[in-house]
């Protein structure tokens, strides 16, 4: 590198709120639209002084109706703008499900290309943070088995940032998944200015050779700390963090599946059409003959995710996750 | 609320002008061209009903009666509006520009009827219930943003009011001051319910109160009423005045689509009253003979130009290429992702196509 990439240090929150700036100052097409996103800046604060900046129209207040203002991004979208749409929680999606599942995913097949809907829509997901019940759900495999949308979610805040940019810049639409539990638990340097991290492309995060652990999102760093507690029992992980959960990088897993020949997958949705079964799928069909046990799922339960006085149990935790190392090494 | 919302007119049933204030406006060759497109679009609806039931299209959704809501307000748009039809708007989006054949290869289950026309901003037809609303909300506000005095019209049909989108359309548009007329054709049924099960309210017009917008309850076979309120509705748009809901009552003579027989749950004598008595080219046929404009010849020449028309469009319907399964894959994303590209390889090598 010639010449050095100036940095900032920031939490995940503060890569999503630059990510936000940049793409505004450099695109007019670019509005964001979501509730509480302009004067109180997002309930999370991921908007904080953009629409002071980019003023209202750019930084949009809806009414408090997410069919509406998803159907209504859509129809901007398709009118030479690209929305970029805040769901409060991930758990309060589900009124524009419709909008997304009939018309954002389908438009560009319906119309063989002429009509295009490049909208991101932003959501944070999971639990950890005891809060209230429905503002914890973790429903991205609903998203994943819908064709023609693309779901992405980062771990960290460069990630985060260069995810966010990508996906903006994607001609389709995105589900931007935010791990609301590290939001503000970490730092990092993260450039400034303008970088994309590419969609559809995992990242390994620590190098062995005994066992692949594949997570991503807010599991990513209990899963990091259960890797490295298992270096004390001599079992060298290999942890991947997928970031992108459609379409997944089947590479990645391969690839490492076929070195360790051994693959625990962690979660916090639940287990049933989980996207687990996905990353199963994609073993079985690239590196069945190299392994050496069957893989082991940790997921949520197949139950509600519960309120926040039992999450400690219904969360994947570094127990559960050694757990299902030892058990696959020991097969 | 009905004393409140009227049905206006401005020719009854007899095709007698009744609004005095319009009897300049309403010139021949308004009505002539009127009376053209109406003829144009009804016996493109039967023929379409006779090619479904000769298996030559799919399940199709008939419009017959309701002519004058979608010619005169398809007619009131300007060329560079937004249309957002559904699946019974064919007749509107017709008149509107939309392809013949296009509207044919739709029904004949093939995406590449969708596409409009190039210039022309016609939406694919809403299917999910008042989904598209919130889309033209939507497309509305852009034009606003971008500084166009272009509008959007979406249509959608009484049992539509009943859906959360709806509302949730009418709000944001109104919050937004979009400029989108909601158009809405209350032929009275929502498939075999009617409209007392649909709702509560008298009239759908009075929904606009809710949102503090205008609501203006018209005679949906009065094609001249359609005409101007629509346009009326269309002005108040681009001048940055919001949106309009309107309500024009009607009645589709037929089955909701060809799936079903409207025998079933109403009596359809009641359709063949309306046809005598408010059917809307006959209305405009009265209107014209009470003119001493209707001339049989030129009634010929008109149902002889549209009968070429749409032949035409049937052939080339039919003449089109089969189905390529690569288009199943090719338009899912902008590039393929894996998994769509390795399905289609390996089912294009199955049947023996030609890989790409």
């Amino acid at each position: 590198m010639s010449t050095a990439v100036r940095t900032k240090t920031m939490t995940l929150i503060q890569a999503i709120n630059d990510g936000l700036d940049t793409v505004l100052a450099e695109r007019r097409e670019v509005i964001l639209m979501g509730e509480d996103i302009g004067k109180n800046g997002g309930v999370f604060r991921a908007t904080d002084g953009l629409q002071e900046k980019y003023g209202e129209e750019r930084v949009m207040d809806t009414p408090l109706s997410e069919a509406g203002f998803v159907g209504a991004g859509i129809g901007m979208a398709v009118n030479g703008f690209l929305p970029v749409i805040e769901i409060q929680f991930l758990g309060f999606i589900y009124p524009a499900y419709e909008q997304i599942m009939t018309h954002a995913t389908r438009l560009r097949m319906r119309t063989m290309g002429h009509y295009t809907v490049p909208i991101v829509i932003r959501a944070p997901y999971g639990a950890g943070v005891r809060a209230p019940e429905i503002h914890c759900d973790s429903t991205e495999a609903i998203f994943t088995h819908m064709p023609g949308i693309k779901v992405v979610c980062p771990s960290s805040p460069y990630d985060a940032k260069g995810l966010l940019i990508a996906a903006i810049e994607d001609p389709d639409p995105v589900l931007y998944l935010e791990p609301m539990r590290s939001y503000r638990s970490g730092r990092e340097e993260v450039p400034e200015g303008k970088y994309t991290v590419e969609i559809g492309k995992g990242k390994k995060l620590l190098e062995g050779d005994d066992v692949t652990v594949i997570s991503w999102g807010a599991m990513m760093p209990i899963t990091l700390r259960a890797a490295e507690e298992m270096k004390a029992e001599g079992v060298k992980c290999e942890v991947i963090d997928l970031r992108t959960l459609f379409p997944i990088d089947r590479d990645i897993i391969a690839e490492s599946v076929k070195k360790t020949g051994r693959t625990v997958i962690v979660h916090e949705a639940h287990a049933t059409g989980g996207i687990g079964n996905d990353v199963l799928a994609i073993i079985n069909d690239t590196s069945f003959f190299y392994q050496k046990a069957p893989t082991e799922r940790v997921t949520g339960f197949d139950a509600p995710v519960p309120y926040f006085g039992f999450e400690d149990h219904y969360l994947p935790n570094e127990k559960r996750i050694k757990h299902a190392i030892r058990k696959v090494m020991m097969f | 609320m009905d004393n409140q919302f009227p049905v206006q007119q401005i020719m009854d049933p007899n095709g007698i002008i009744v609004s005095p204030e319009y009897r300049e406006k309403v010139t021949a060759e308004l009505a002539k061209s009127f009376y053209q497109q109406l003829v144009r679009i009804r016996m493109f609806d039967r023929k379409a009903i006779s090619l479904q039931r000769q298996g030559r299209i799919g399940t199709y959704a008939p419009f017959e009666g309701q002519e004058a809501s979608q010619v005169g307000s398809a007619l009131a748009l300007q060329s560079s509006d937004w249309m957002f039809p559904t699946y019974r708007e064919h007749g509107a989006a017709f008149v509107f520009g939309h392809s013949l054949r296009n509207i044919l290869l739709f029904w004949n289950g093939r995406n590449e009827g969708c596409i409009p026309p190039a210039g022309k901003k016609i939406f694919p037809p809403g299917i999910p219930i008042a989904t598209q609303i919130p889309h033209a909300a939507g497309a509305a506000l852009a034009e606003k943003m971008k500084g166009t005095k272009n509008a959007a019209i979406a249509y959608f049909g009484d049992g539509a009011t009943s859906e959360g989108d709806f509302h949730e359309g009418l709000n944001f548009a109104s919050v937004c001051k979009a400029p989108v007329v909601f158009f809405n054709q209350n032929n009275q049924y929502a498939i075999s319910v009617p409209i007392e099960k649909q709702m509560n309210s008298k009239t759908i017009a009075q929904k606009a109160i809710a949102y503090d917008i205008p609501g203006i309850r018209i005679d949906g076979n009065d094609v001249f009423i359609v005409y101007f309120e629509t346009l009326k509705a269309l002005d108040r748009a681009r001048r940055g005045e919001g949106p309009t809901l309107i309500e024009a009552v009607t009645w589709r003579y037929g089955a909701h689509t060809t799936a079903d027989d409207p025998a079933k749950y109403r009596d359809q004598e009641a359709s063949k009253i309306r046809r005598m008595e408010t059917d809307p080219i006959l209305r405009l046929e009265r209107w014209l003979k009470n003119e001493g404009l209707y001339n049989e010849a030129w009634v010929r020449h008109i149902e002889a130009d549209a009968a070429k028309e749409i032949e035409e469009a049937i052939i080339e319907m039919e003449a089109f290429p089969p189905a390529d399964p690569a288009n199943i894959f090719d338009h899912v994303f902008a590039e393929p992702t894996w998994q769509i590209h390795e399905q289609k390889e390996d089912y294009l090598r199955l049947i023996g196509g030609v890989s790409t």
